[in-house]
């Protein structure tokens, strides 16, 4: 009995998707280059790395686990940035404003993309693909192709540099006492909200029920198509938010933005232990997979390895993560 | 001469066979023996550790102990090739084709006859053609396998296994989805097999079966082996007590409730055909049911019966027209959710793929088409969703480690349970049961006419299909026969026999 109990303890996801993250860890304590893993900065730093792509990861996971993909992140995020830096910095609207607008064009790109899987059957894959087309040439009509910066030009053709607006200084701030950048603070903000949604809300149930088996839950009167469009409006509703925090971290909403951010996003699940077969993981398991393509990638660069043998190795990564959760049946 | 020759020598034994996953015992000292020529039936509830034994067989869990003997040589499998090297074929439960491909070529997969390195394609299909046409099927075996019926694709998966040239050849409920015609063809092929010496195991729920092709039987009950006899020695009563450790005094306990008033009623119900073709599936169908009476329906593959149920329930949503009243309230199928809203529940007839979200636990799984009970404002209340799956789990007898085991790891007849406790939830009125005892051994069958009997005495209206004879005759008060999506009899469950219900049923 205490054998059994020690296995299933074993092969947990969590446990399997920790063991990752440890090894991952362990590496770095190893590699300690000018002992940076025994500053708090490196780790505060790591986390602020990786919270725009954690916000993408959260709307991700919602979709993936109800059998879905979501390939238009990247561009709702470039659409989204370039939309707040134009609002703030261009035409000087007020911050609150801009900001629920940004948020509302977000998540209409979700809301669309979910009626169009679930209305009208096209498949995630595709209709996720023609959004992440469509959005990012929306991005790129609206800047007409320029980064929106604060050099905003004058109607005689010169530039004139204008500040930044306040809000980009506070979303760069670090707060309690330099410790965490408000970044990352958002990043666990939407962690929170999907945790509630997937394991506290009746939405979050049926999220979990499609994904397992959609004509079980359909015959079982489950709303399929509202919730299928609830996960992807809140997927965009991340990118908008993620969105916002790119244009805060660059000083400028650039429509070449997020591109292949989907891919980061999808691997983080997917180390995770999320499985894309839909039905199946948890938000506390991208939390896991976050960190570990996080530490990853400061281990990397404190150790000032190229970007050419650090794509190799993340890639390598992700088989290995992914070979080490796979239970032995 | 050479034909007693093969006869009656021990091909398989295997004896103290124990297996255990992640702590609990599936199998305790179990033993099976096959002669040449024999159909060896494999008996015992859901549970009873049948399905394992034949998975250690085949080769599929390598790790176990206990001894295996083929033709007296004691082997050790540790792949399922090594199974199929030693002469063992088994035809699963569950189908293991490629429905996109041809039928041909899921009967070469795996072992496809080439020409340097080509496809010998003609080659192929003419062997396929003939070897199904030697089991009485003709068919195009260039076209895909998923356009044929499932009864058909049944009998590829057969032909697959022969292909072969098995002596020993495992079948675990083969019948489940064959008509009575291929029924009878899948005996024919059984006695030719017996001829050849082959030696046969045959897993079946059904009694009728049982006694038809068995030489011997052996039965296990809870993982234990509990005894083998021949057939003959072996009556019904007794291999029932075997399996299921205790006398059932009646197989179909039914109850005659008082007269109710009409619950449901359909007038020229039509459906037209889901994928699309110009025939409807049911046509112009009329009846009605009362409170508290069971009314059955009756008829073969393709008579449009489950058609008719899933149509009502909200299925094919709009697809399905005609005048249904409710209570004397007018009601119009739209989704399956607006049905449960109204009283109406469909327990279906495949459970894997319509009826349990099968990665989900039981407790989420009992809850799922009553959630909003469960969720006040939204927000989930686990400890009363618990409280109910425990509730459930006692009155339906549900054998479970724990209530947050995944649904897919448990035996046919407790997933049923879960699949039943899911539509108690939602409190019906009315209760559309499509094979609720399909693959479900005879102790939770009983438990599940018990039910029935429960259900009706509350006035519940129920419209039972079930392609068990037996079970409608005995369990239905009424009998509508149905054949290419019309009604073509019907019966006082007193004037309704077997031979009527299936003349009408084939028109």
């Amino acid at each position: 009995m205490k054998n059994g109990l020690k296995h299933s303890w074993i092969a947990s996801p969590v446990t399997r998707a920790l063991g990752a993250l440890i090894i991952i860890f362990v590496i770095g304590l190893i590699f300690n280059a000018d002992s940076a893993f025994f500053k708090w900065g490196t780790h505060r730093d790591m986390l602020r790395a990786v919270s725009v792509y954690g916000m993408l990861a959260c709307g991700m996971t919602m979709v993936i686990i109800a059998g879905g993909i979501d390939l238009s992140v990247g561009s709702i995020l470039a659409l989204t940035a370039v939309c707040f830096s134009l609002f703030t910095i261009h035409r000087g609207i007020n911050v609150f404003i801009a900001i629920v607008l940004c948020l509302c064009i977000g998540t209409l790109c979700g809301v669309c993309s979910g009626a169009f899987i679930a209305r009208f059957r096209i498949q995630p894959f595709i209709a996720t693909l023609a959004m992440m087309v469509f959005a990012r040439g929306v991005a790129k009509w609206v800047s007409g192709g320029q980064k929106i910066s604060t050099a905003v030009q004058q109607a005689d053709g010169s530039y004139k540099y204008v500040d930044v607006p306040e809000i980009f200084n506070i979303i760069n701030s670090k707060i309690l006492a330099n410790n965490i950048t408000v970044v990352t603070i958002i990043f666990l903000f939407c962690l929170l909200i999907s945790w509630l949604l997937l394991v506290k809300l009746r939405y979050g149930r049926y999220i979990y029920a499609i994904g397992g088996n959609e004509e079980a839950s359909r015959l079982s009167g489950v709303p399929v198509s509202r919730a299928k469009v609830l996960a992807y409006g809140l997927s965009g509703l991340f990118c908008a938010v993620a969105g916002i925090c790119q244009a805060a971290q660059e000083l400028q909403g650039d429509p070449e933005a997020g591109v292949a951010y989907e891919l980061s996003a999808i691997a983080m699940v997917v180390i995770g232990g999320t499985s894309l077969q839909g039905g199946r993981g948890s938000i506390w398991l991208t939390l896991i997979g976050v960190l570990t393509i996080g530490y990853l990638e400061k281990i990397l660069s404190i150790n000032a390895v190229g970007e050419d043998k650090r794509l190799m190795l993340t890639g390598a990564i992700i088989i290995a993560a992914v070979l080490l959760q796979r239970t032995k049946k | 001469m050479l034909q007693d020759d093969k006869k009656n020598i021990q091909l398989l034994s295997m004896t103290g066979i124990c297996k255990s996953f992640s702590g609990v015992q599936v199998l305790s000292d179990a033993q099976l023996e096959l002669r040449s020529g024999e159909v060896h039936i494999l008996a015992g509830e859901n549970g009873a550790g049948k399905s394992t034994l034949i998975k250690i067989l085949a080769g599929v869990h390598t790790e176990y102990t206990g001894t295996i003997h083929v033709d007296s040589k004691k082997v050790n499998f540790n792949s399922i090739h090594d199974a199929a090297a030693a002469g063992i074929s088994v035809i699963h439960q569950e189908l293991s084709l490629v429905p996109a491909m041809s039928v041909a070529e899921n009967i070469f997969l795996g072992r496809e006859k080439s020409r340097f390195a080509w496809l010998a394609k003609a080659e192929m299909i003419k062997k396929a053609s003939n070897m199904l046409k030697e089991i009485g099927l003709d068919i195009d075996v260039t076209r895909e396998l998923g356009d044929y019926p499932l009864s058909t694709q049944q009998m590829v998966e057969i032909c697959k296994a022969l292909a072969i040239n098995c002596r020993i050849i495992v079948m675990d409920e083969p019948t489940s989805a064959l008509t009575d015609v291929e029924v009878e063809k899948l005996f024919t092929i059984i006695a030719k097999l017996k001829q050849n010496g082959c030696g046969i195991i045959y897993i079946t729920h059904k009694m009728e079966e049982i006694y038809r092709i068995a030489d011997r039987i052996s039965v296990l009950r809870d993982g234990k082996y509990i005894g083998t006899a021949p057939a003959s020695e072996l009556n019904q009563a007794k291999l029932i007590q075997w399996m299921v450790g205790r006398e059932l005094n009646q197989q179909f306990p039914r109850h005659k409730p008082k007269d109710g008033s009409v619950a449901l009623s359909v007038k020229d119900f039509t459906v037209a055909d889901p994928s699309g073709k110009p025939f409807p599936v049911v046509s112009k169908v009329s009846f009605s049911v009362k409170t508290g009476e069971i009314l059955g329906v009756a008829g073969l593959q393709g008579s449009g019966n489950s058609e008719l149920l899933n149509g009502i329930f909200g299925t094919y949503g709009t697809k399905a027209k005609g005048k249904i009243e409710l209570e004397g309230k007018s009601y119009n199928p739209a989704t399956p959710s607006h049905a449960i809203a109204n009283g109406i529940s469909l327990l279906t007839n495949d459970r894997k793929t319509t009826g349990l979200v099968l990665g989900m636990n039981i407790v989420h799984n009992t809850t799922l088409a009553a959630l909003k009970k469960f969720s006040p404002g939204h927000w989930l209340k686990p400890a009363k969703e618990s409280q109910t799956a425990e509730h459930h789990k006692k009155a339906l007898n549900l054998k479970a480690a724990s209530l947050s085991m995944q649904v897919d790891s448990l035996s046919g007849g407790n997933q049923q349970k879960v699949a039943i406790a899911k539509w108690i939830e939602t409190e019906p009125k009315i209760f559309f049961l499509d094979e609720p005892t399909r693959g479900v051994d005879v102790g939770a069958k009983h438990e599940i006419y018990e039910l029935m009997n429960k259900w009706t005495s509350q006035g519940i209206a129920i419209v039972l299909i079930t392609s068990e004879m037996p079970e409608l005759l005995a369990m239905s008060d009424r009998i509508i026969v149905m054949h290419r999506g019309k009604i073509t009899a019907e019966y006082a469950s007193a004037d309704a026999t077997q031979e009527k219900i299936l003349q009408a049923a084939m028109g």
